[in-house]
């Protein structure tokens, strides 16, 4: 492969996990904070202000790293991938530019408005800020994940002019693949959420820190994380068939099935073997579980299709199943929070695991997109356009090179920081009660 | 074809937007290190810019997907020609974004000088770059339908650096007339003193800016044969001039308005000598990208336009209510206070 590419590629993959490390908090976070605050203005009661002020910190420093690295996103597609954005441009830039005159503007004023307006602007006005950061928040997720629906299955175009022009818009807004990894991209970000808000929670109840203030904080968190999980993985079984109707190679690689059958088991344990094209283990097999989850009687196994145009099997399929597994175990962990919740601060065991759960959700957003976009390979645009036939022509490797090792360097720093302030301000608690 | 030419109006407008706005929080990140004297002083200034400097951005945020929108081939070979000087750029807004919102929770000095290098720098760079890279783009950049030919240090030529210099003097004095607008009354003395200076820098660049396009673009030529559109550079002069007679009369809120009124016109000016070009060849005008044929299909256009005609005078109204709630003078009493 030549060195543009790989390394176009491997930026993309970094900038992009890197901007998904901020993305999801804020998705879910923003919606709490907003909760919190209407509740101060509701009842008055002071915790729920002080509950706004210490998430809605943590919140800031997360939202900035956010901003700053979805910019790198957009440069890229026209710096690093000029053949892509020539040839879809057509269909892919609206969406994207809709996405900053709807959701960008919204979001990045009125977090603006609620940072300096304490003071200045009624509560009521103060707290409808924060409700417009959120409902802008996840606003954008439609916008951009509506474009990345496109890449994973194109709709409601036609070629001409060397190009792929849009006929109709609403079939490309409307796209079930766009709409369904909305809601469960949206869904797996309140996850992360509700387990940030667990977590940090738990670390403060094990210290028996503000043990009324954080306990309030818990039942928030868990009955969000456990309606999330369940909404995550609920609207991932219909993605998962979305995907094998849409994507049939993805699906065969996400559970490294070879050979097209009627039957097809799922097996608990299971090794790749693509060089094969088999698999060296298969043990406990769930009969027909697969045609279940696909919701097809006959699923196309890998070897249906030339192996130029298969995705790399094992980092898909290991990706998609973790995953998985996670999915179910964030049910398990909200509901049990959940039942325990009236007396938590005795349960020490169970604060502890959900302390070490906070990067849980996180890595299965990350492996995720894996899924997404590894098992989208060799296709930058499903079925369309080859991810090899996209990148730039007029960029150098010694530019690339550059740019990589500056986005390495640099992120490095970054999320450093980013870690260290937040946990800093996060073991810090909220500010003492006024007397 | 109309919606071409409306898109390409839109964009010079998103653009003149853009830099109008942001171009302020630069020039406040650049004057930063020199006219704080005090801790109290550098929360003064990036308290000035804190509650809007977010929102402007996403002017850039939105030219950029514009471009990729309305002109995609424009979008696709604008942005990887010009790869590297993009580069420092996204990097540069990177740090200086961080820096806004995050030295205020620092608390360790050394993180904050950290931040306050990271604040200048991250000012500075696009600041003069993006001259640069609208210097070029008024040249002419070298490709044909095979590919570029450019190099990085090509950018860098004596045209380039003159537009880089006049967009950083612009910024500079319209970002010492806004922190002055808004921070007590001795800092605001020092920003307002240092615009008065720089505005002087800003006229002999724009003069020089004026001289040198007939030189090295063809920028005049659009004017040359259709004269009545002269009206839009002279309206640039008159409102730098304007901007410099209020600097003197000591109103700064008039010179800033003309500054900013400056920043539109000259955009514009620009966009009037580029038509129809979006990205002119230098090796020969058949190879240029213009507003025809770089541009998206008529059914995406209008699409675009629909969603443009509602939304973004909503945004307008929002980020004016915006400005207005925050338009007022900093007390030292609320910056001693408040934990930002």
């Amino acid at each position: 492969m030549d060195t543009v590419l790989l390394l176009s590629r491997l930026q993309f993959a970094i900038t992009a996990a890197f901007h998904f490390i901020f993305v999801p908090l804020t998705l879910g976070l923003s919606i709490l904070i907003a909760y919190m605050e209407s509740r101060y203005v509701a009842t008055g009661d002071k915790d729920y202000l002080r509950m706004a002020k210490f998430w809605g910190r943590l919140f800031l420093i997360n939202f900035a790293l956010g901003v700053v690295t979805g910019i790198t996103l957009e440069f890229q597609f026209g710096m690093n991938w000029a053949e892509y954005s020539r040839y879809v441009g057509d269909i892919f830039g609206s969406p994207l530019a809709i996405e900053a005159t709807l959701a960008f503007f919204l979001e990045s004023t009125f977090l603006g408005v609620w940072i300096f307006g304490w003071n200045r602007i009624s509560p009521k006005l103060h707290a409808l800020s924060i409700w417009l950061v959120a409902f802008a928040t996840n606003l954008s997720a439609l916008w951009i994940l509506i474009a990345n629906g496109w890449m994973q299955n194109p709709v409601g175009y036609v070629i001409r002019n060397a190009r792929a022009e849009m006929v109709d818009f609403w079939a490309v807004v409307t796209n079930p693949y766009g709409i369904l990894k909305f809601f469960h991209t949206v869904a797996s970000g309140w996850v992360v959420a509700g387990f940030f808000v667990l977590g940090v929670s738990a670390y403060h109840l094990l210290r028996k820190n503000e043990t009324e203030f954080f306990k309030k904080c818990f039942k928030i968190g868990a009955i969000f994380a456990l309606v999330s999980s369940i909404l995550v993985v609920g609207v991932g079984d219909f993605h998962a068939k979305e995907v094998a109707k849409t994507q049939p190679t993805k699906f065969a690689a996400m559970e490294s099935l070879w050979e097209t059958t009627k039957d097809a088991p799922m097996y608990l344990l299971l090794m790749p073997d693509p060089a094969n094209e088999k698999n060296s283990v298969e043990a406990i097999g769930i009969p027909k579980f697969l045609n279940i989850l696909a919701g097809q009687e006959e699923i196309k196994g890998l070897k249906e299709f030339p192996p130029q145009d298969r995705p790399p099997v094992t980092l898909t399929f290991i990706s998609f199943r973790v995953m998985v597994v996670l999915g179910f175990l964030f049910i398990v962990l909200a509901f049990l929070a959940l039942i325990k919740f009236k007396k938590i601060e005795q349960s020490t065991t169970l604060l502890r695991i959900l302390l070490w759960s906070i990067p849980l959700p996180y890595i299965a957003g990350q492996l995720g997109w894996i899924v997404a976009e590894v098992g989208r390979q060799p296709w930058i645009v499903y079925g369309l356009l080859r991810t090899s036939e996209a990148v730039s022509k007029a960029v150098e490797p010694a530019q690339v090179v550059a740019s990589f090792i500056g986005f390495t360097i640099f992120y490095g720093v970054l999320g450093v920081i980013d870690i260290y302030l937040l946990s800093k301000y996060a073991r810090k608690g909220p500010e003492p009660k006024e007397v | 074809m109309e919606f071409q030419i409306i898109w390409f109006i839109l964009w010079g407008l998103l653009w003149a937007v853009y830099f109008a706005l942001d171009g302020f929080d630069f020039g406040a990140g650049i004057l930063y290190p020199f006219i704080s004297k005090s801790e109290i002083d550098k929360k003064a200034v990036l308290h000035a810019i804190g509650p809007v400097w977010n929102g402007n951005e996403v002017w850039l945020i939105t030219a950029g997907g514009a471009t990729f929108a309305a002109f995609p081939t424009t979008y696709a070979y604008m942005f990887s020609y010009l790869y590297t000087p993009l580069l420092i750029i996204l990097f540069a807004l990177i740090f200086r974004g961080v820096a806004v919102e995050l030295r205020g929770k620092s608390t360790s000095e050394g993180m904050k000088k950290f931040w306050d290098f990271w604040l200048f720098v991250g000012s500075f760079i696009p600041a003069l770059l993006f001259g640069v890279a609208f210097g070029n783009i008024f040249m002419g950049l070298p490709f044909d339908d095979s590919g570029y030919y450019g190099t990085l240090f090509r950018l860098l030529n004596p045209y380039g650096l003159i537009v880089g210099l006049l967009f950083l003097f612009t910024f500079i004095v319209h970002g010492g007339l806004w922190v002055s607008l808004r921070v007590p009354e001795e800092l605001a003395n020092r920003a307002f003193a240092r615009s008065k200076k720089f505005w002087y820098l800003q006229t002999i660049a724009a003069v020089l800016f004026l001289i040198f396009t007939a030189v090295f673009t063809n920028l005049y030529d659009n004017f040359i044969k259709t004269p009545i559109w002269f009206i839009v550079p002279v309206l640039a002069v008159a409102c730098l001039l304007l901007t410099g007679f209020y600097l003197i009369k000591n109103k700064n809120g008039r010179a800033f308005v003309f500054s900013a009124l400056f920043i539109i016109a000259l955009i514009f000016s620009g966009l009037v000598g580029l038509y129809p070009n979006l990205l002119p060849s230098s090796i020969d005008p058949k190879y240029s990208l213009t507003l025809f044929n770089s541009s998206s299909s008529p059914y995406t256009l209008k699409i675009m336009t629909i969603v443009v005609i509602i939304f973004v005078p909503i945004v307008i109204f929002y980020q004016a209510w915006t400005y207005k709630t925050f338009m007022y003078k900093i007390t030292e009493k609320e910056l001693k206070e408040e934990g930002y």
